[in-house]
């Protein structure tokens, strides 16, 4: 099977690992990866800011960088629910791409059919499943069953896991107070797991959860679920 | 009042204020999930609910007109109220025909909307509270921070003082010796009560819903003050939002199954009480209803924004949302904080105040409020619109992010140039500092560290490595 890569810009610029995690394990499984150059952002950050107008030429750049592809895979949940529910409103072209996008977690399980995918991951993780993949894309056990598989992997219960980690895109900006201390319980709860991996499968609120983790220097690390699941016995992760 | 993120940065740093809400917030919300589990027809009678919704908001003046009839019909006398102003007016003048100058009152949102009690009381007209929580706010001269318990923000403790405090000053006094258990709380609260109840000739209400067939309206609490102040007065006062006919008993049957298993988390509310024009001999004997608008043929005209008008007020998207949870009611500067509040408070108001122009971003688009709404509210698509409206405004802030937005879109689509922009900033990772200024990035990195650059984006790796 031949896929697309959706990296998204995030991941392009501050978490290519993931990216290069997600190409990896995808490749692993007999799927041929290909990248197309044309792509950049999915326009989140504007849409949900309320710039509508300024979100248009993304959506278009988008659905142009992966036409012809059945199946479009990305590593970012909430990029991919943008796709789904919001591309739909900027036209026919564009909603005809909401369907063929894929998270991750999801194209593993339901487009593959696997959920081991033969990792070796040999540490005690939590998962914290961010409010886009778990509300608008319904990722339900996906991610769960995937970590579960995984040898060598204790996965611990994350308390009040379906809490929002308080990133929400500017809000962390426009609502700093409010969102560092949403993001402050996040990890109080995350460390009361005794884990020493907090797994996502959005590196946008890894970037939030981490940043504050690594400020109280604790004993613990935000790691894309992308980079457990590349990981192997022969190739293991950092 | 200043914008939400100001107030909700001294809520934030308030430990009591933050404990007092979690606690509440986070029971009521596992016994909601709880109570909604028990139906297995949960998601049909929110469908249900929110079509009963959209087709009477669709025909609203027909509705509100047979609902006029219909009251008129049964004894009642109706009044159309255009805004706060029109409103205030009506009753005052209602109150005054009576002769009187003290009313009780059932908590009503729509008397807070509009500010009825202060514009009452500069018209030398007392009126009390008799909910429990709202006559601790009351007491406590303090503002509601929820729509269904207006003084959770409040714990048993500085409750006692309250009553200890000010109760003598309005009425029969705490008795002595007043602890902080329940009980003895509730017993002052009653004692209190009592007196007033007793005594008044004027009653103001809200309702929560008007069966637009029979000309009835519906009130449902949990302590059976209401039904005091709907049946022993002389002359009752009804405000009420037009939003809140309902075409039929039968529509009705829909939200009090949905109402009080999303706000209180119980099956039935205790009371339910209804009431249809006057009756010989039971009952007060003048009935007023005024129907407000104030905002809501407003919102009525806003494609997205309208469905804010579903709203049946159960709270359920307050007690979930984790914005809340830190910020309090308070910061929201309405009776309607929360999620709901932070959709129909700019619709009602307009977004000229900074406030005002603020709450549509009191949000981090979580998705929980929607998840609960028993009416299937899309609380964060009606935000994400109104964000759209107010930078469309251009205000405070607004003009500078539009170019900010502008300007990264050009690069997103530019390829090339982001590129290389990716490369620079990994080439001079080593450089960057840990804490930032300027507006963004002092914020981030007040709390967070930003995450070290790649040594290069995932582009460059792709080129290197698989073509
Ligand atoms: S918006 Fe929905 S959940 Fe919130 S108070 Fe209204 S009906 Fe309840």
């Amino acid at each position: 099977m031949r896929v697309a890569l959706f990296v998204t810009c995030v991941n392009d610029a501050v978490f290519p690992s993931t990216g290069v995690a997600t190409v990896r394990l995808l490749e692993r499984l007999g799927v041929t990866v290909d990248f197309p150059a044309a792509q950049s952002c999915c326009g989140q950050p504007q849409f949900n800011t309320g710039y509508r107008t300024e979100t248009e030429p993304l959506v278009r750049r988008t659905v142009r960088a992966f036409e012809g592809y059945d199946h479009v895979v990305t590593p970012s949940g909430s990029c991919a629910a943008m796709v789904r529910h919001h591309y739909p409103s900027f036209g026919t072209e564009a909603g005809a791409l909401a369907p063929r996008v894929h998270e991750l977690t999801e194209f593993l399980v339901d487009v593959l059919g696997v959920t081991d995918v033969g990792a070796y991951f040999p540490h005690r993780v939590t998962y914290h499943p961010s409010c886009h993949g778990l509300r608008l894309l319904g990722l339900g056990e996906r991610p769960r069953r995937l970590l579960e598989a995984v040898k060598g992997l204790e996965l611990v219960e994350l308390p009040g896991a379906e809490e929002c980690c308080g990133f929400g895109g500017t809000f962390a900006v426009k609502n700093p107070d409010v969102s560092a201390a949403m993001g402050a319980d996040k990890i109080t709860n995350a460390l009361s797991t005794g884990a020493e991996v907090l797994c996502g499968a959005d590196n946008s609120c890894l970037l939030h959860v981490g940043g504050m983790l690594r400020r109280q220097d604790a004993p613990l690390r935000a790691l894309h679920i992308a980079e457990i699941l590349a990981s192997t016995e022969e190739e293991p992760w950092a | 009042m200043p914008a939400f993120p100001e107030a909700a940065r001294e809520a934030v740093g308030n430990p009591t204020l933050r404990a007092n809400l979690r606690h509440a917030t986070h029971t009521i919300r596992d016994k909601r999930a709880r109570a909604v589990a028990e139906l297995d027809d949960w998601a049909a009678l929110r469908e249900t609910g929110k079509r009963i919704k959209d087709r009477t908001l669709r025909q609203l003046d027909t509705y509100l007109l047979q609902l006029e009839e219909a009251v008129t019909a049964a004894g009642g006398t109706v009044h159309w109220a255009a805004d706060a102003a029109e409103a205030n007016r009506i009753v005052t003048e209602l109150v005054r025909a009576t002769g009187e100058t003290e009313v009780v009152k059932v908590k009503s949102m729509a008397t807070q909307e509009i500010g009825l009690n202060e514009h009452l009381a500069a018209e030398g007209i007392a009126a009390y509270e008799t909910d429990l929580a709202e006559l601790i706010v009351q007491l406590g001269d303090d503002r509601p921070s929820h729509i269904l318990v207006p003084a959770i923000h409040r714990n048993r403790g500085e409750i006692r003082d309250i009553f200890r405090e000010k109760m003598g000053s309005w009425g029969r006094p705490a008795p002595e010796g007043l602890s902080d258990a329940p009980a003895e709380l509730a017993e002052a609260a009653r004692l209190h009560l009592r007196e007033k109840f007793l005594r008044a000739k004027v009653g103001i209400s809200g309702a929560n819903f008007m069966v637009a067939e029979t000309g009835t309206l519906v009130v449902v609490e949990s302590e059976g003050n209401g039904r005091m102040c709907l049946t022993l007065p002389e002359t009752l006062i009804s405000v009420v939002g037009v939003e809140k006919v309902v075409p039929t008993w039968q529509d009705l049957e829909v939200f009090l199954q949905t109402l009080p298993r999303s706000s209180t988390a119980e099956r039935m509310n205790p009371y339910t009480s209804m009431w249809t024009g006057t009756t010989d001999g039971d009952g007060p004997g003048t009935f007023h209803l005024v129907l407000l608008d104030n905002g809501r043929t407003d919102a009525l005209a806003d494609e997205v924004g309208r469905q804010a008008l579903r709203c049946i007020r159960c709270s359920a998207c307050l007690n979930v949302c984790p914005v809340y949870e830190r910020a309090g009611g308070h910061a929201y500067g309405s009776v309607y904080p929360g999620p709901i509040g932070a959709i129909l408070t700019p619709q009602l108001r307009g977004t000229a105040s900074e406030v005002d122009a603020s709450l549509p971003y009191a949000s981090s688009l979580c998705g929980a409020c929607y998840e609960v709404c028993p009416v299937a509210i899309d609380i964060p698509e009606v935000l994400v619109h109104l964000r759209g409206k107010v930078a469309e405004e251009g205000g405070k802030g607004h003009r500078l992010e539009r170019a900010a937005i502008k300007a990264s879109t050009w690069v997103l689509d530019h390829p090339g140039v982001l590129a290389t922009g990716e490369r620079l900033a990994s080439a001079t990772r080593k450089l960057h500092p840990k804490r930032l200024p300027g507006p963004g990035a002092r914020q981030w990195t007040e709390s967070r560290d930003l995450p070290e650059l790649p040594a290069e984006p995932f582009r460059d790796w792709w080129r290197k490595n698989r073509t």
